[in-house]
């Protein structure tokens, strides 16, 4: 419970995007058609997925002076996390466009571009980071990792298509491509900002 | 002699010097026109404060690590030059999370994951790959410098607009609102009816979202003004 809880919480109500603004950069710019949006959208959810259980193995039992190596040595490593992280993403990345190539060259040849993006996208430093400053324990990393993964795709997909439809509107032209991106991201924001009071145990009539 | 001097003066901060440092403030704006950066740090922009420290410390990250680059920029190999650069910037990102932490601790509490997301900072590895990569060192510098001032330009005007409405205070300090701590007192006899008279403070500019309102209008007012930048498709 506790987790469906967490899950909607990192998806809808602490989206990544919408609330946050992480991992703006390839949200704004791979958002010009559904297609694209799609294939990015599901590839962050991936690696948010699979970096996120494995940064907290890390920050848990090879940096924490509590625990594992940390302790063995008896020092606090933790100024080393940044340089970790960032090099489990990068490696984590290649490893997942390695394995992609192998088995399946169609989803490659349409992912291809995108992956190496996403070793920058804010939304998986920060997941991570996030993890750290709330104390999550493993099974709730995996699952803010997903969650989170889940909402930023969400995001995607919602601002591409309404991209898509704009382009036959009259916006006038300084406002055109970016700034009405923007524009429309603020408001996807508010919009879901009414989300904010969800809470999962009553939806599903147990509380 | 003197011919010598304006001559070195020239090679350290001529035309080109200068234009490397100004481009990024206006025709070349790392967030209103390259679109990067826009990821990590918005989020702070509520406050006057918080912004000015992160502008500080990607000014600082920025210039440096182009400095770095461009000195390491011939040994390193093409393969691996993503991991050699990330390593450079979460280095200096360390040091200023660990500065921070030694010389204001509440600032650095208040800011939480933003000083680490500077790593994944679009505009430095961007500055990086685009320009330190195939630059002398002096130079490279110099973008980065210009590139950090230009983000923290707009990082600084977006947080100005948003706490003046959202809280009717600069930097802390209250200016306008409907208590009698606040310079103008919106509900106070003297000033009610005055031209100040109707203000209370808009909430919706301490939200997240508006962020994204100020900086599309202001691109919208910068690509007015600078018509080449508006986008053709």
């Amino acid at each position: 419970m506790e987790y469906v809880d967490l899950f909607i919480k990192a998806a809808f109500v602490e989206n990544m995007v919408l609330a946050y603004f992480l991992g703006m950069c390839s949200y704004l710019a791979v958002s010009k058609t559904v297609k694209t949006a799609f294939g990015l959208g599901l590839a962050v959810i991936f690696v948010l997925g699979i970096t996120m259980p494995i940064n907290w193995v890390i920050s848990e039992y090879l940096l924490s002076e509590s625990r594992g190596f940390g302790a063995l040595i008896g020092a606090d490593l933790t100024f080393l996390r940044f340089i970790l992280f960032i090099g489990v993403i990068a490696s984590m990345v290649q490893l997942v466009e390695m394995i992609i190539e192998k088995n399946s060259p169609a989803l490659y040849n349409s992912l291809g571009i995108f992956l190496p993006l996403i070793t920058v996208n804010c939304a998986i430093l920060g997941g991570s980071l996030f993890m750290v400053a709330r104390e999550y324990d493993f099974g709730q990393s995996v699952v803010f990792g997903l969650g989170s993964g889940v909402g930023w795709f969400l995001a995607i997909i919602a601002i591409a298509a309404i991209r898509e439809k704009i382009k036959y509107s009259n916006v006038p032209p300084a406002l055109r491509g970016l700034g009405m991106a923007f524009i429309l991201t603020g408001l996807m924001g508010i919009a879901f900002m009414s989300l904010m009071g969800i809470d999962a145990g009553q939806l599903m009539g147990i509380k | 002699m003197a011919e010598t001097a304006v001559k070195n003066q020239e090679a350290w901060l001529g035309k080109k010097e200068r234009k490397l440092l100004t481009d990024p403030l206006n025709d070349n704006n790392p967030i209103t026109v390259q679109v990067l950066g826009i990821c990590s740090a918005l989020a702070v922009t509520t406050m006057v404060v918080p912004s000015v420290v992160i502008s500080i410390a990607v000014v600082f990250v920025c210039a440096f690590a182009n400095l770095i680059i461009s000195l390491l920029r011939n040994s390193i190999p093409k393969q691996v030059r993503m991991i050699v650069q990330l390593v450079v910037i979460a280095t200096l990102v360390t040091v200023v999370e660990l500065t921070l932490k030694a010389m204001s601790f509440d600032l650095y509490k208040q800011l939480t994951v933003y000083i680490g997301l500077i790593i994944t900072n679009c505009i430095i590895m961007g500055r990086l790959e685009a320009f330190a990569m195939a630059n002398k060192p002096w130079r490279s510098f110099l973008d980065g410098v210009g590139n950090g001032l230009g983000y923290g330009a707009i990082l600084i005007i977006v947080a100005v607009i948003k706490e003046f409405f959202g809280k009717g205070t600069i930097a802390g300090f209250p200016i306008i609102g409907n208590t009698t701590d606040y310079m103008i007192n919106t509900t106070a006899a003297g000033w009610q009816g005055t031209m100040f008279g109707w203000y209370a403070n808009n909430n919706l500019m301490v939200l997240p979202a508006s962020a994204m309102f100020v900086i599309g209008v202001l691109i919208w007012i910068q690509r007015s003004y600078n018509t080449k930048l508006v986008d053709v498709s």
